[in-house]
């Protein structure tokens, strides 16, 4: 299938390049119907593979990349279940979210996620599955999850200390304070800044780069260099299900889906 | 160096213009919550225009539960 419109993200095939596109109101947040059609994506990428080199992952919507998980979601399901059900629901959400994530991650062509304006937990996590980041100047990484008494559930601490370090991902987890494209980029996170509404143009003209370059060679350099820390990923699931069993997460997911605080991703 | 009042000025001009009110129609104690009517998305945009505007990191939890402009400029002036 070289193009899919679905409810929360839609991609097109054209000359060797996937772009996908997150376009779910208000912000990307990442729930059951943002997976599925992410499940659908990971199941059409291999009819694509022969011929494709490279895949963007952008954003339509204003305010940014992806706010993270939908915890508005994830709260109003929870609330109705078991303690016991919950926690097999949870980890079953938890299991699907990674094995999408693992297939982007290891796709045999290069990614590069386009990043502008909030690049939140999940939302980040998605960011971090990509071999390469542009962000647009005002883009803002953070990892909140810590405010819920969680931590990240989607990969991203394994992913960025495979890419970066412990360091960065302490600052980042422990405080849970957003850092801007400039600090993102000293770290390393960030491979190009892009001006104020041109990260996918500056994405493009990346993509444009890497189709020259034989696929092959391309993939095998990527599986050289990128492995999946499949191990962390696993202990980071049972982390975070044993965490959420704790009934303090439910009091503070339901005070962040109540709040309107300005900054409702601090304590 | 810029003093307090420079940094609030930098700032009050910069919320003008981003968010297109007249300048001149803020002043140091507004609460800018109020005055420009931002919600939690615009709040992070502002924070990334402060923070490029003055070449600066400003943890969010240093601003969290600021709510005027003159403690905003502080709150960047100790970073400068």
């Amino acid at each position: 299938m070289k193009s899919f419109t679905g409810k929360a993200l839609r991609w097109e095939w054209r000359d060797g390049v996937i772009e996908l596109t997150l376009d779910r109101e208000p912000a990307n947040e990442i729930g059951l119907a943002m997976l599925g059609e992410l499940e659908q994506f990971v199941a059409a990428i291999g009819a694509l593979v022969p011929e494709t080199s490279a895949c963007i992952i952008y954003s339509e919507r204003r305010h940014g990349f992806s706010a993270g998980a939908d915890l508005r979601e994830l709260y109003q399901t929870a609330a109705q279940l078991t303690e016991k059900e919950r926690l097999s629901g949870v980890r079953a959400f938890l299991g699907r979210i990674h094995a999408v994530f693992n297939a982007i991650d290891a796709a045999p062509f290069t990614t590069i996620a386009a990043v502008h304006g909030v690049c939140f937990g999940g939302g980040f996590e998605l960011a971090l599955t990509c071999d390469i980041v542009v962000a647009d100047k005002m883009a803002r990484f953070a990892f909140p999850e810590l405010r819920l008494g969680l931590i990240p559930g989607f990969g991203g601490i394994p992913r960025l200390k495979r890419d970066l370090g412990n360091a960065f991902i302490r600052d980042l987890l422990l405080t849970g304070r957003s850092v801007n494209a400039t600090r993102a980029h000293a770290a390393g996170l960030v491979a190009q800044i892009a001006a104020e509404g041109e990260v996918l143009r500056i994405a493009r003209a990346t993509t444009a780069q890497i189709v020259k370059f034989d696929a092959v060679t391309s993939a095998a350099a990527k599986k050289f260099i990128k492995p999946i820390p499949h191990e962390e990923l696993c202990r980071e699931i049972d982390l975070f299900c044993e965490l959420f069993a704790r009934p303090t997460v439910m009091a503070a997911l339901k005070k962040f889906v109540e709040s309107t605080d300005a900054m409702p991703y601090l304590p | 160096m810029r003093t307090l009042e420079q940094t609030t000025q930098e700032v009050l001009d910069l919320a003008s213009k981003h968010f297109k009110v007249p300048a001149g129609s803020l002043a140091p104690e507004d609460d800018f919550f109020k005055k420009l009517g931002i919600d939690s998305l615009q709040t992070l945009e502002m924070l990334s225009r402060l923070e490029n505007h003055f070449g600066i990191e400003l943890p969010d939890y240093e601003v969290q539960g600021v709510s005027d402009f003159r403690t905003l400029a502080a709150r960047i002036q100790s970073r400068l």
